[in-house]
């Protein structure tokens, strides 16, 4: 039987404006075929349906259907930028003026910003439409968007072998045993997946957007260190954060990181120098470039369908012309031991700010030292204040040379890696993006966090060295579970990726993404939806 | 390093002890705004109206340097003939206080931008001595945490939060309080000269962190103290000797110095503990991942260099060169350049050349006690260069004598600001009484009413004085003074 009828849903998935690619929309918007509204609301009314999957942390729709009618009337004038009317989802990170922006921390309890990032501030330039912010990994530390303040985000994917009515019933307990969408950027690529936007921001700092989409059958790309302006980010380690998109197709990430990027002179890390016109690498020839493939990505024990799945994709560049090469990048297993010392050490510095005097949470104390103890104590999570506590110490003195300098000289050292590669004439180099498929809710780092780090083992040293990396869905596992593959690129050259990355694409397909099993019968209450009672004030934002 | 000298030695109960001195000077850097951010570095402004988002340390704000601060860096670093270094970076001091919203002070740690350089201090006339610089750095001020505003909570302005400060460090290279003092004031002249630090203490401008240890002449180096935060030149002082008083008094009775930070307390003369070497904050610096390296170029630093002003030594050098004035004389007129413009603008007026020596003594003398009893600088008195050099020229043309010529200064400061002496003189007929006939009247008249006296006089040429003094006040102080000499002793026959 028809799965919609069975749901008492009529729309049909073929005419379902949420399942256009951000493309198509766009071009569908142009002609005049639909309008921004309509398409607003089909995403609003999805968001609605989906709200126990936990992607959005807080949904803007007044101000959504404000956006989309201002843009309904640029379009109607012919104007409008390369975004106008598109639906899009915010990831929590990034300040949105006036709205939600805790990074889903408890300790920016209530942060409102009086300030827009400037990565949001150029797709509302280009004309994009925000639905809602997106839940994500506490200060964008997980990779499994379980340390949020807001609960787990539940994959849109079904754990293998589980019925539809046992993963409903799971939504509405406590999630476990679902799948997590990968983090930290997990709610923006379940958002994705699930059709709940068109495309989303996230953001990436050891593998924050690459993980999640290769999870979920997304493709997501963090772009060059210093490509997009960190401006208005929740900094979480600043010589490794960067903004970049998770969209469904290659296409869609590339139109997306188009507006994302550029300079700004309020970032003094960011590139001073236009971004290119990504869409026009979409498609490009990729005959005669030079692939790489790392032999140290090999792990031992590594689970074979990965092994396989890489294998699948040099043939694919092959057939597309590519030229493949073995290459030798020794440095590789020290990075994930190095990013746990820098990645902290920043962290530890970065957090300092929420201190409980000037905004967000404040937990009185005799003293100022007793406030600062407990709002700190009850405003971060544990795997915010272990990271915390890791910075601080490898930051000490008499520990700082054995940490921090040396995490700097391997950071230096994998980047030469991958500079003689490059030297070598390598143009891309092709890994597997995750070492598994996505893992249950509750399975994973509840009693070893290094468990739950080894997540990050393939993605961690593109940031380490600031280059450019793309995950696209590559295949399913035999369980049905997607896995991507990773290209990593020359700095500044995001535009290889895209080309690269969508001839893997055409070769593996369009990753067909799950049914909406989620809607039936499933729209929530709010007042139902978890621990946090001040949610709520997130889904009237705009309705009053 | 400078000779144990025996004058500067301080005597203890069982022998000569020599202190050491080395000085931390936190100087607020002259631009329109802060270090890092766009807001107004204005002083007084209402708690908390001149902060951005980068001051508060809102959610994603980042830093951003200002140009003009890294200029005005150079300047000095120049000023103090410094090595300028093209590559610096800012790194990150933790800790955490209410008026430091990051829970880090940017700073720079291991690359200043600015290092090894030297400032001569002159002591007297005769003696100077060479301060080694060690290096200069950028850095953001801290907010003011106010405590006394609410029974049970602290308030907090960040107006000063991101200000930047340049940290001037000295070798320990002074060896007394007076040598002290004197490196504060030359520095001070040299950051106004720049233009890159008012020097204004009173508003916190400029502030020293003191260090301080004693030894006995010739031997190592002992463990020091700092003194922190101190906010004149002579609570600077006073700060250096009551320490050093400490560390002696401590050693002889038989203890030992303990590293820590102390602070001033001027009411009682005496410095206390602030806290201990084991109290010391871990700061866990690194390099700050917000802000690039700062990278400079030739071109740009011997740009600066080209619009330096002239700097008190050279203009030193050259006062004593060109207008023929003592160390001492161009040593107090160079040392607020608006002084020693003055002083130029005097000499010059007019395009003629006049004795630079008694245009610098009426500046040095009559109308520095004027500014002084008023606690005003010499260029804030509203007299004139130009009244000076036409005072200077009366005299020299006997006009009207030294005396009379103070009278007309006292006028223009008391009655009439904007008049020339000439004009002054000429209105109430001042004029030197140079007529011999006229004189030797008033000389003659004197002689015969006092015959007494002319019999002292004559056995004790001294009492001539007396018949000056006489005749001056016959002639309301008109009469050239060397004509009433020559006349008296003519008739005296002295």
């Amino acid at each position: 039987m028809n799965r919609r009828l069975a749901c008492g849903l009529t729309d049909d998935p073929l005419t379902d404006l949420t399942h256009l690619t951000l493309a198509e929309a766009r071009d569908a918007l142009k002609a005049r075929k639909v309008s921004s509204r309509e398409l607003t609301q089909a995403h609003l009314d999805a968001m609605e349906r989906a709200r126990l999957l936990n992607a959005y942390i807080a949904e803007t729709p007044d101000k959504a259907l404000a956006m989309a009618a201002a843009s309904d009337e640029r379009l109607a004038k012919g104007e409008g930028g390369p975004l106008e009317g598109l639906p899009i989802g915010v990831k929590d990170l990034y300040a949105t003026e006036g709205v939600h922006t805790q990074a889903c921390s408890h300790i920016l309890d209530k942060f409102r910003p009086t300030y827009e990032s400037t990565v949001t501030a150029h797709l509302w330039r280009d004309g994009a439409v925000m639905l809602g912010k997106l839940n994500m990994d506490e200060f964008a530390m997980g990779s499994s968007n379980e340390t949020s303040y807001y609960g787990p985000v539940a994959s849109p994917w079904l754990p293998p072998n589980w019925s539809e009515e046992k993963a409903r019933a799971a939504l509405k307990g406590d999630k476990r045993g679902l799948l997590v969408p990968g983090g930290s950027s997990g709610g923006s690529a379940a958002a994705v997946a699930a059709h709940l936007c068109l495309a989303a921001t996230a953001s990436d700092t050891g593998g924050s957007i690459r993980q999640p989409a290769a999870f979920t059958g997304t493709v997501g790309i963090k772009p060059t260190y210093g490509r997009c302006s960190r401006y208005g980010m929740v900094a979480f380690a600043s010589s490794l954060d960067q903004a970049g998109p998770i969209a469904r197709t290659v296409r869609d990430a590339a139109i997306m990181l188009g507006s994302m990027a550029g300079p700004d002179p309020k970032d003094s890390t960011c590139f001073n120098g236009p971004a290119p016109d990504y869409e026009a690498a979409v498609g490009r020839s990729v005959k005669g470039r030079v692939i790489g493939v790392p032999k140290e990505y090999r792990l031992d024990g590594m689970n074979p369908e990965i092994e396989t799945l890489w294998a699948q994709g040099v043939e694919w560049l092959r057939d597309a012309g590519a030229r493949i090469v073995d290459i030798s990048l020794p440095n590789t297993r020290h990075a994930l031991p190095a990013y746990y010392i820098v990645a902290p050490a920043e962290a530890s510095s970065n957090l300092a700010r929420y201190d409980g005097v000037r905004y967000g949470l404040r937990e009185p104390g005799k003293d100022i030292v007793e406030l600062y103890e407990k709002t700190r104590a009850a405003g971060f999570g544990p795997e915010v204040r272990r990271r915390v506590m890791i910075g601080t110490y490898v930051l000490s003195a008499g520990y700082y040379d054995a940490y921090y300098v040396r995490a700097q000289k391997i950071r230096t050292l994998i980047k030469r890696d991958f500079e003689r590669a490059f030297a070598d004439g390598v143009d891309a180099i092709l890994t597997p993006a995750t070492p598994s498929a996505a893992f249950g809710i509750g399975e994973k780092g509840s009693a070893d966090p290094v468990e739950m780090y080894l997540n990050d083992v393939f993605t961690v040293t593109v940031n380490m060295a600031g280059l450019p990396g793309l995950a696209a869905p590559a295949g399913l596992t035999e369980q049905g579970l997607p896995l991507g593959l990773q290209l990593i690129g020359r700095p500044f050259d995001e535009e290889t990726l895209f080309s690269l990355g969508e001839a893997i694409e055409q070769a593996a397909g369009r990753m067909k993404l799950p049914e909406p099993w989620w809607a039936c019968g499933a729209v929530a209450a709010v007042g139902d939806r978890g621990h946090n009672a001040n949610r709520s004030e997130d889904f009237d934002d705009g309705a009053g | 390093m400078a000779q144990a000298d025996t004058s500067r030695l301080i005597k203890g109960a069982t022998g000569d002890w020599e202190v050491i001195v080395g000085l931390e000077i936190h100087a607020q850097v002259t631009s329109r705004s802060k270090l890092f951010s766009g807001a107004s570095t204005e002083f007084g402004g209402a708690p908390n109206s001149h902060v951005s988002l980068v001051d508060a340390a809102m959610p994603g704000m980042l830093p951003v340097i200002n140009a003009e601060c890294v200029a005005q860096a150079v300047r000095t670093g120049l000023g103090l003939k410094a090595k300028i270094n093209l590559r610096s970076t800012f790194d990150r001091k933790n800790y955490f206080y209410p008026d430091l919203p990051q829970g880090y002070q940017i700073s720079q740690y291991k690359s200043p931008i600015v290092g090894e350089g030297e400032v001569l201090v002159d002591l007297t006339p005769d003696r100077s001595i060479k301060v080694g610089i060690e290096r200069l750095h950028l850095e953001q001020d801290a907010g003011k945490s106010l405590h006394d505003q609410s029974p049970t909570m602290s308030f907090v302005d960040l107006n000063r939060s991101g200000v930047a400060l340049m940290e001037i460090v000295s070798k320990p290279d002074m060896r007394s309080a007076e040598e002290a003092k004197a490196y504060v004031t030359k520095l001070r002249a040299i950051l106004r000269y720049i233009g890159s630090c008012d020097g204004d203490m009173e508003k916190g401008n400029l502030r020293a962190d003191v260090n301080v240890s004693v030894r006995r002449p010739g031997e190592p180096f002992n463990t020091r103290c700092e003194i922190k935060n101190v906010n004149s030149i002579r609570f600077i002082g006073q700060a250096i000797e009551a320490e050093a008083r400490r560390q002696i008094a401590l050693i002889e009775d038989g203890g030992t110095v303990e590293q820590e930070t102390r602070l001033f307390d001027p009411s009682r003369g005496e410095t206390r503990s602030m806290r201990s070497k084991e109290e010391a904050h871990d700061y866990r610096y690194f390099p700050d991942p917000d802000l690039l390296p700062l990278e400079l170029d030739e071109a740009y630093v011997e740009g600066l260099a080209a619009h330096l002003p002239e700097l008190p030594d050279a203009k030193k050098a050259r006062f004593m060169a060109d207008y023929g004035l003592s160390a001492y004389d161009a040593g107090v007129l160079v040392a607020e350049r608006e002084t020693a413009d003055y002083f130029e603008a005097a000499v010059a007026h007019g395009g003629v050349k006049r004795d630079a020596k008694a245009v610098a003594n009426w500046i040095m003398g009559d109308l520095a006690a004027f500014a002084n009893s008023q606690s005003l600088s010499i260029s804030q008195t509203l007299v004139k260069p130009a009244q000076i050099a036409d005072l200077v020229d009366l005299i020299e043309a006997k006009t009207i004598s030294g005396k009379i010529a103070k009278d007309v200064l006292a006028i223009i400061i008391a009655e009439e600001k904007e008049a020339t002496p000439s004009a002054i003189v000429e209105a109430r007929g001042l004029k030197q009484v140079t007529d011999v006939g006229a004189i030797e009247a008033a000389v003659d008249q004197i002689i015969a009413a006092n015959p007494d006296k002319v019999a002292q006089a004559q056995a004790k040429p001294t009492m001539i004085g007396w018949f000056v003094g006489q005749v001056m006040k016959a002639t309301g102080g008109k009469a050239n003074p060397q004509a009433v000499n020559d006349a008296l002793k003519r008739k005296l026959g002295l």
